[in-house]
């Protein structure tokens, strides 16, 4: 199989997928054995991409040209491979636990579900492996269309006004901020093409840098950097998958993604740590970094607090792009996979509490962990792994993003990391503390299918709800022994 | 053979002419359907052979019985308007597959014939106007199908009632605006003494401050500028639009106000030229204004329809806002637009219309409340809506997107920031209007009382996804239309600088 057509495959194996499940849909087994297959063929391909990008090539595919000099283009380059490694690994685990979860609470309509899945990871692929701004924007505009029917999934007043803010939002600021930009570029630099050191040197005024950066950081709103931040709660009424793979790995990396590659292949770090055109992103993204852990303390109902925690994280992302020095890209590009890990696990376990006993609300899970203690134990890994402790993954991207900090001298960029590592405990253990610390409430089995564990008096979700989060969880620990590895990928990046 | 493709470009207008009244003798239903199924797919045929003609060799010049230009009537056929006829024909060709089941649900059966008589005619006055290069003719051709045209909204009157007033509405301000044009060109024959277009571009030249020639362009512009719906002057289209029967609209809504750009088009560029004082002028305070307010005011009042023929009736003088906007810029990136504009628009206006007929034909009255939760019942039609509605708001991939990104290149390439700003932010607002449909089909439940509703029949359903793949087609693989309404615009550019 050559290169070529492995990169071909990664859009094309997710969309047949996506086809398949639509001719399967009478049949759930069948289905759910569609989506399975799909999303582990698509891994197996990622990965065999994965070993060509390892030894230092670059596979390119041109696919059309639209109108002259703007190709339809796919390049892999190493941040791509690890989005790419990061989003279809995850769709597997996920897809696992969807099973689980969709049956366990019965939904309706799942067959559309699982398709507009499919389409997303699809678009997710295309944004990892885009060659130029102009496909990864085709691309991401898809990524957000095809995620609209899983966030008003739900079909109530509540998730059509969820997902109309959602689609408001995404496509507001994506035509009305980054398409200028991305116009912009255009005819400033005359390509689009992602390019190492960036486009724009001596192709446009310093002083206008600033304000094409702008464009640029508001217009990714799937990066929810504030004021743009709103949809990314709203988007909570969707059913927990697509919560934990859409908004905290597929759709809020794809924007985070979108920043570095931005930072790194359009401006270029060089230029902007010489012009010190992204200052003010520092702050931007330090303040949405504090002010949204503070927010996240303030919820009760457990998905809410999640997804101000995701905002929050992302900024860690779009810091570590602000600093613009290769330090900060890296732990940023590393913090993409870090927090995937660590924030499926936190998603998936609010789900299985959810399947498990339809609680939301944090202060109604006094002592949950006695009667379902994988799932809390995997949930409070995930949480010590976003604080950022060893030995859990996350504690290197945000050791980097310090030493980045440190090395640009911003003692008080230092301050904002550890006052946020402070304001995560804060947020997070509660949940763990309450769970394990309080007494147990009185059995009441919800579902009348029998849970595992009941004998040993566990109450826990079924099995498909419970293995992905300790998968995940796991992933949260190995990584830290493997982060060296990831580094090592990602350091052409950065030349 | 030699002979006939000699003869091509008056085969264009005489064929739909000639067969016109041939078609008002027919009775029954099929036979006159057929005959100008028959007719449309020739004229789009011969559209090719002379788009492809003007590609390879130049101008073609066809004189009338032989009278050399600039006393007899010349038909002159270049790049432009090569491209508007073959928008006229393929449309018209892909319309009436589908007309057939929709006529015969809409419009009186024993009125078929004479529909599509006026039908034929109406196709005639159109090919013709863009055609001919004459200015007199262009009158002559403009009043055929301007008639044709009314008598085709009025026969929506078995609908609605109001079809009738809708229609005598235009019938009176279409009149106006042809005659101000009428009055315009005779303005300019007075000062000139030609009528032949290319004759009077030549003759005009030393005449810039010349009064009468300047008052002919001021009739000129507004009497076109009234024809082809531009903002303020549009108030007899979205009436029109909503009444006439669906392949009525689905046929002008993408071609009658394309042939009046192309007029204004032909008048502004290749009579007068933008290097002309006056002719600048109303580009950058008179079409970038009115542009603009069309754009928003277009918009917005489509966001508050109910009527979803009326709402992309609306959305159509948005769209025409953008058209004129292109003009506006006055620079290569901004006509490529306009040119692009009006074949990017005839296919998402043609495919959303042939859609609501659709749905018109299953449930009667396309209400913003009768649709909802049809997306499941009617899956193929809806489909259509959506992925015509993403190309009206400009997604990339789709052919919208292609025209807004000429038309914010030549706003860059201006300098003109805020107006890049604009339409930007005027598609935002498609974004709600088309939303607020595919929210209701797709997320709202079926009012009380309506009863099972089958998907619409495969004739209509295959004309209706052909507009709607062209849709995407030429969004992913624009070259071809890019390379077309690029070499128009710096024709055009080139011949008035």
């Amino acid at each position: 199989m050559s290169t070529e057509m492995a990169l071909a495959l990664t859009l094309l194996i997710p969309s047949l997928g996506g086809i398949a499940i639509a001719c399967a849909g009478r049949y759930p087994n069948l289905r759910e054995a569609i989506t399975l297959i799909t999303a582990s063929v698509l891994f197996a391909v990622v990965i065999s991409l994965l070993q060509e990008v390892s030894g230092g090539r670059e596979p390119t595919l041109a696919l059309i040209e639209v109108v002259p000099g703007l190709p339809l283009m796919l390049k892999v380059e190493p941040l791509g491979m690890l989005f790419g490694c990061v989003a279809s690994g995850l769709w597997i685990v996920n897809s696992l636990y969807s099973f689980g979860y969709m049956r366990g609470t019965n939904e309706t309509n799942q067959t559309r579900f699982y398709i507009c899945f499919a389409i997303a990871i699809a678009s997710s692929m295309g944004i990892a492996f885009a060659g130029n701004m102009f496909t990864l924007f085709i691309f991401y505009e898809i990524l957000t269309i095809s995620t609209y029917p899983l966030v008003a999934h739900k079909q109530n007043a509540e998730a059509r006004s969820g997902a109309r803010l959602y689609l408001g939002l995404l496509i507001g600021t994506s035509i009305g901020f980054q398409l200028v930009a991305i116009i912009w570029t255009w005819v400033a630099a005359g390509t689009l093409d992602f390019t190492i050191g960036g486009i724009l040197r001596d192709k446009i005024d310093p002083t206008m840098l600033p304000i094409l950066l702008a464009l640029y950081m508001f217009g990714i709103g799937k990066a929810a950097l504030m004021p743009f931040h709103r949809w990314l709660p709203a988007a909570m009424v969707a059913p927990t998958p697509v919560s934990a793979l859409l908004h905290a790995v597929a759709v809020v990396k794809a924007g985070v993604f979108t920043v570095l590659k931005v930072v790194i292949y359009i401006f270029g770090i060089e230029l902007l740590s010489e012009t010190g055109a992204s200052g003010w992103l520092i702050w931007v993204a330090s303040f949405t970094l504090l002010a949204a852990s503070l927010v996240a303390i303030s919820k009760d109902n457990l998905k809410a607090r999640l997804a101000y925690s995701t905002i929050s994280q992302l900024s860690y992302i779009i810091l570590g792009a602000a600093l613009a020095s290769s330090l900060g890209v890296l732990g940023g590009a590393l913090h993409i996979a870090t927090h995937a890990l660590g924030k499926i696990t936190l998603f998936m376990c609010a789900g299985a509490i959810y399947v498990a006993t339809h609680k939301t609300k944090i202060s109604d899970m006094q002592g949950l962990g006695r009667l379902m203690p994988f799932t809390f134990a995997a949930f409070c890994i995930a949480a010590l792994s976003i604080i950022g402790l060893p030995p859990f993954a996350g504690s290197w991207s945000k050791w980097y993003l310090a030493l980045a900090a440190a090395d640009a001298g911003r003692v008080l960029v230092i301050a904002v990391l550890m006052i946020s590592s402070l304001l995560n405990v804060a947020y997070l253990m509660p949940l763990v503390a309450r769970g394990f610390f309080r007494p147990a409430p009185p059995r009441q089995p919800v579902g009348a299918a029998v849970t595992p564990g009941a004998r040993f008096g566990l109450a826990e979700a079924p099995l498909l709800c419970v293995i992905p989060p300790c998968l995940t969880a796991l992933g949260c620990l190995v990584l830290f022994f493997y982060a060296d590895e990831v580094v090592d990928l990602l350091r052409p990046i950065v030349g | 053979m030699s002979l006939l493709s000699e003869h091509i470009p008056v085969l264009q207008v005489a064929v739909p002419l000639l067969s016109a009244p041939l078609c008002s003798l027919l009775r029954g239903v099929r036979l006159p359907w057929l005959l100008a199924l028959a007719v449309s797919w020739f004229a789009f045929a011969i559209s090719i052979l002379l788009l492809i003609q003007v590609m390879d060799s130049g101008d073609i010049s066809y004189h009338m019985g032989n009278w050399a230009p600039p006393f007899g009537i010349e038909y002159r056929v270049d790049v432009i308007n090569a491209f508007v006829l073959l928008i006229i024909s393929g449309i018209s060709a892909v319309a009436l597959p589908y007309a057939r089941l929709s006529v015969a649900h809409e419009v009186d059966p024993r009125r078929h014939g004479q529909f599509y008589t006026a039908y034929l005619l109406c196709l005639t006055g159109l090919l013709g106007v863009t055609i001919t290069g004459d200015a007199f003719n262009i009158f002559v051709f403009l009043e055929i199908s301007s008639l044709s045209a009314y008598v085709l909204i009025a026969a929506g009157a078995r609908q609605d009632r109001r079809a009738l007033t809708a229609a005598y509405n235009y019938l009176v301000l279409g009149t106006v605006g042809a005659t101000f044009f009428v009055i315009g060109v005779g303005l300019l024959y007075m000062v000139t003494g030609t009528l032949n277009i290319a004759d009077l571009a030549e003759r005009i030249r030393p005449l810039a401050d010349n009064r009468a020639v300047q008052a002919g362009f001021a009739f000129i512009i507004i009497g076109m500028g009234l024809k082809l719906a531009m903002f303020p002057m549009h108030t007899w289209l979205p009436n029109a639009y909503t009444y006439a029967p669906s392949t009525v609209t689905v046929f002008l809504a993408s071609t009658a106000t394309k042939v009046s750009v192309y007029v204004v088009l032909r008048f502004l560029f290749t009579v007068f030229g933008p290097a002309y004082g006056f002719v600048g002028l109303t580009f950058e305070y008179i079409f970038l204004p009115l542009a603009i307010l069309a754009m928003f005011i277009g918009s917005t009042a489509a966001i508050y329809q109910t009527n979803l023929k009326r709402l992309f009736a609306y959305s159509s003088v948005a769209q025409l806002g953008y058209i004129v906007l292109g003009i506006a810029l006055g620079n290569i990136a901004g006509l490529t637009a306009t040119v692009l504009h009006l074949f990017n628009h005839a296919l998402m206006k043609g495919a959303l219309f042939m859609a609501l007929g659709c749905v018109a034909l299953r449930i009667g009255a396309v209400s913003i409340n009768g649709v909802r939760g049809l997306g499941r019942e009617m899956p193929w039609t809806f489909a259509a809506i959506a992925g015509a509605g993403l190309s009206l708001i400009g997604v990339p991939s789709t052919v919208g997107f292609i025209s807004k990104w000429y038309l914010i290149l030549g706003a860059l390439e201006n300098s003109w920031w805020p107006v890049a700003l604009l339409i930007v932010a005027s598609s935002l607002l498609a974004v709600i209007y088309v939303w607020k449909i595919i929210e209701a089909a797709y997320f709202g439940v079926a009012p009380e009382g309506r009863g099972p509703v089958a998907e619409a029949p495969l004739e209509m359903l295959a004309p209706l996804w052909l507009m709607v793949v062209a849709n995407f087609y030429f969004g992913i693989d624009a070259d071809l239309t890019t390379s077309v309404a690029g070499k128009v615009a710096a024709t055009f550019l080139g011949s008035g600088s």
